[in-house]
């Protein structure tokens, strides 16, 4: 035993010899860059599914015909231009007969041209036939394609040549010329595959089975190595059109758990955390205390809209005095000081002060807990017992607050709203359930009785059609389709979403978003909690890096990013 | 013995195939659908894409006509795709099984070799101050928070030390034998200080039963010595129990895997089961969990058969 023993300290001891510091070494040659997130991409097509690993790693391979940018404003990635009714490279159309809207309004017809440079890995140029296949999967039912809106909306695509085209759509939106959701796909390789039986195109395509094949991707990066649920490793791809990036090899490291994910970066192990899928914002701030000298921790303000819906069928809260009380009885300002140390800004609205769109002019809930009090007299809940307010029928103000469990920073925001709202005389029962039971289920039935809480992920200028038109209210008889899961109804609302979406008059564009927002300040079909911000951890020799926050990746301009000399 | 291997081998067979019907069933009751966790991080997808993709994952149709479907498949060879991992679920569980096979294996037998003998010695000598240190060593480990010693062994051997990568199967572009073996200490060290407590414990607790046995004070009255006793008589017949708890101790490492996998990011079937029943693959999480019926079953009959050899009074013969 006692032999046993000494062989295995002496074992430990010549292991530790023998690999000294079997992390990376800090000073290693700084053409490597080794990225942790905390997500696998379920698939890398880039038409099938949508999840934010994917388009992180996407970022790096391919490039968008369009996609806003670090101003928020739409511009060209795969195109030289965006076509608008100014340059003449939009025009309007009719719609031809048989197509619904036919003479009630007009289509526009769209010219693009692809970047002349824009070449595939193999060396084969991305052409017009690559976007018609593209369009030709996308309009597939059988296809798999987990967004298919666009596709619906155009009618047809003409060629003019190898690099130009020309989309006929069948509507006149505002943001008519965005092409962000056709992402190009490889004729030459996938075409067959496709040809072969669409119905199981999405289980056989190359992104898949063959993700290291160069004529899959045509951005700075191609990616060289997968392995599943692990790593993915990206080198610079030949055939790119762009400036040359810096780093010679790219490693995303996928690490689910954050505490393990931050004990990585410690140990040498990867170099920075995305913000993207990282740490939550607590974990960052205690990781900035102890270890900001080390690293720089970036905080980006994003259009993550953290809120609490509210079931519009609860009579207590179909009454817009019990709602108004309920903002005025929290101190939001506070909550976001002394949890998030103010990174994440108190939300009027569901629109972002980020958002060009954005109403400073709406109704603003501070607390106050005298007028909140007055609100609740007037609605009735004036019998104060043992602290819970009650009616007159003896009915106490109790609501349900529901939550996805195991989200520790919503679990502890639960519990402050549920002390602010105590000192209201309200008593509020909390019940989380686990993000599939929550999501899956509670919200997409209708099935919370109160109040719940969650996040809405969004776009600049996003028309909230899905979570406020009164046509997307999930019932048994349309399956539960749709996301206003309040019940929220509104006319107004309704005629303000419609006008919105063909509105090509910023001007007039924006007093209707204004409008919309003093709507939504004053009537509350959701309580406004904050706009979520991702913590980025960067070495920092890092240079370059810039997340936009919103939905695009800060890997869409990777090859901007650099090894500098911090 | 090989018709009583072939009657348990055929029962196997028979609780695989019910075990798969009641996992499907309630991986099927189960609230939400891939689709509908699609839809809570996309503002952009519609309802009616909605619709069109569940109809062509097959999620509109009833539950039992899905489970034919899938069980035709699975007995020509086709257990289907991974919805997570866009792979088929043969393809995918492969590697893991590897991973979690070395991982299992290797803590099972470094826990057995470290349990056995400090069990017997803690038996042996028991009330002294080496079994109460064995004991105390014993509880920690039994009581130690899984997550919280890997993270623990992680900042102590990776960041502190930097003698061991913090996790992953091997490091990236260097799939070597000793780069594998090397990223898997700390994975091992951890699965065997988890499981090594409650091996000591049984093994301690079934040799002082045995010791007090009357054939045990017989072989002490002939003037056998101590070593003899203890070898020869004790530990073979105190096995048997110890074997039956292995045995079950077995699966659980399995389980028990599954959090030193994620904290450690090492590919293994634990890991992936998990993430299979949260992102609701189906297919993956259904194939993952009659795996871990299998292995169970299968333990178990092993066990069974170390009985026989344990003990030549136990036959399996008609």
């Amino acid at each position: 035993m006692r032999r046993l023993l000494a062989l295995t300290i002496t074992l430990v001891a010549v292991l530790g010899m023998a690999v000294p510091g079997a992390g990376r070494a800090a000073d290693a040659a700084r053409d490597e860059l080794v990225i942790g997130i905390t997500q696998f991409p379920s698939t890398l097509h880039p038409n099938i599914d949508s999840m934010v690993a994917k388009s992180y790693v996407l970022g790096m391979t391919q490039r968008p015909f369009t996609a806003d940018d670090h101003d928020w404003q739409l511009a060209c990635f795969l195109c030289t231009g965006l076509p608008t009714f100014e340059n003449g490279l939009a025009v309007r159309e009719p719609l031809p007969e048989g197509v619904e809207g036919h003479g009630e309004r007009d289509g526009v017809a769209l010219t693009y041209t692809i970047q002349p440079g824009a070449t595939w890995g193999d060396g084969t140029p991305v052409t017009t036939a690559d976007v018609l296949f593209t369009y030709e999967v996308g309009k597939h039912s059988q296809s798999g394609i987990s967004n298919a809106e666009l596709y619906r909306r155009i009618l047809g695509i003409d060629v003019i040549d190898a690099k130009t085209f020309v989309v006929h759509a069948d509507r006149i939106t505002f943001d008519y010329n965005g092409l962000g959701d056709f992402r190009v796909l490889p004729a030459h390789l996938e075409r067959p595959i496709f040809e072969q039986d669409p119905a199981t195109y999405r289980n056989r395509t190359l992104f898949d089975t063959d993700p290291t094949n160069p004529g899959l991707w045509f951005g700075p990066y191609r990616i060289t190595e997968v392995a599943s649920g692990s790593h993915i490793a990206l080198e610079p791809n030949p055939t790119w059109w762009g400036s040359k990036p810096h780093f010679k090899r790219i490693v995303v490291k996928v690490i689910e758990n954050t505490s393990a994910l931050e004990a990585n970066l410690l140990s040498g192990a990867i170099d920075m955390i995305a913000g993207e899928l990282g740490l939550t914002l607590d974990q960052a701030l205690a990781f900035e205390q102890r270890n900001g000298q080390q690293f720089r921790v970036h905080y980006q303000p994003g259009l993550l809209y953290e809120h609490v819906d509210v079931n519009l069928d609860n009579p207590i809260l179909a009454d817009l005095r019990v709602r108004k009380a309920l903002m005025l009885g929290l101190d939001r300002q506070a909550m976001s000081e002394q949890l998030f140390q103010g990174h994440q800004p108190v939300a009027d609205t569901k629109i972002s002060e980020l958002d060009w769109v954005y109403n400073p002019d709406v109704t603003r809930y501070s607390e106050d807990l005298e007028a909140a009090g007055a609100l609740l007299d007037e609605a009735g809940w004036t019998d104060i017992r043992d602290g819970i307010r009650h009616d007159a029928a003896g009915e106490p103000l109790q609501l349900e607050l529901m939550t996805t469990a195991g989200n520790r920073t919503r679990e502890l925001v639960a519990q402050v709203l549920q002390s602010q709202w105590r000192r209201l005389g309200i008593d509020i029962r909390i019940r989380n359930e686990p993000a599939r039971v929550f999501f899956g289920q509670t919200l997409d039935e209708r099935r919370f009785t109160g109040l719940a809480m969650f996040a809405w992920s969004s776009m600049p200028e996003h028309v909230p059609r899905t979570i406020m038109h009164s046509e997307e209210i999930p019932t048994a008889a349309n399956q539960w389709a749709g996301q206003n899961y309040g019940g929220y109804v509104n006319p107004e609302v309704d005629q303000l979403i419609d006008k919105i979406e063909i509105e090509l008059d910023r001007d007039k564009r924006k007093a209707m978003w204004h409008r919309l927002q003093e709507i939504y300040a004053e009537e509350l079909p959701a309580l406004p909690l904050y706009f979520r911000a991702d913590a980025h951890i960067w070495p920092k020799w890092l240079d370059g890096i810039r997340p936009t926050g919103h939905m695009q990746p800060s890997t869409l301009w990777v090859e901007q990013w650099g090894a500098g000399t911090g | 013995m090989l018709r009583y291997l072939s009657h348990r081998l055929l029962e196997a067979a028979v609780v695989l195939l019910g075990m798969s019907f009641l996992i499907y069933l309630l991986l099927g009751l189960m609230p939400g659908d891939p689709i509908d966790l699609m839809a809570s991080g996309d503002p952009n997808i519609t309802s009616a894409d909605l619709a069109r993709l569940k109809a062509v994952y097959g999620l509109d149709r009833p539950l039992l006509e899905r489970y034919g479907h899938w069980l035709h498949g699975a007995l020509t060879g086709d257990f289907g795709y991974s919805r997570l991992y866009a792979l088929p679920v043969t393809e995918l569980m492969a590697p893991r099984l590897g991973n979690t096979a070395l991982l299992m294996g290797a803590s099972f037998a470094l826990a057995l070799v470290l349990a056995l003998p400090a069990g017997v010695l803690a038996a042996v000598r028991q009330r002294s101050w080496l079994d109460y240190g064995l004991n105390l060593f014993a509880f920690a480990g039994i009581s130690l928070p899984s997550f919280w010693l890997a993270l623990l062994m992680i900042l102590l051997f990776a960041v502190t030390l930097g003698w061991l990568p913090a996790g992953g199967v091997h490091a990236v572009g260097d799939d070597s034998l000793g780069n594998r073996a090397l990223h898997l200490v700390l994975p091992v060290l951890t699965l065997t200080l988890l499981t090594v407590g409650g091996m000591l414990r049984f093994t301690r607790s079934a040799m002082i039963e045995t010791l007090r046995a009357d054939y045990i004070r017989t072989a002490r009255a002939k003037g056998l010595g101590p070593r003899g006793v203890v070898l020869g008589h004790a530990l073979r017949n105190a096995m048997i129990p110890v074997v039956t708890i292995l045995a079950l101790n077995f699966g659980t490492l399995f389980s028990g895997s599954m959090v030193v996998e994620t904290m450690f990011a090492y590919q293994g079937m634990g890991k992936m089961i998990y993430d299979a029943i949260i992102g609701n693959d189906f297919n993956l999480a259904l194939v993952g969990l009659l795996f871990a019926t299998l292995l169970t079953l299968l333990s178990n009959l092993g066990a069974d058969v170390v009985y026989a050899w344990l003990d030549p009074r136990i036959s399996y013969v008609d």
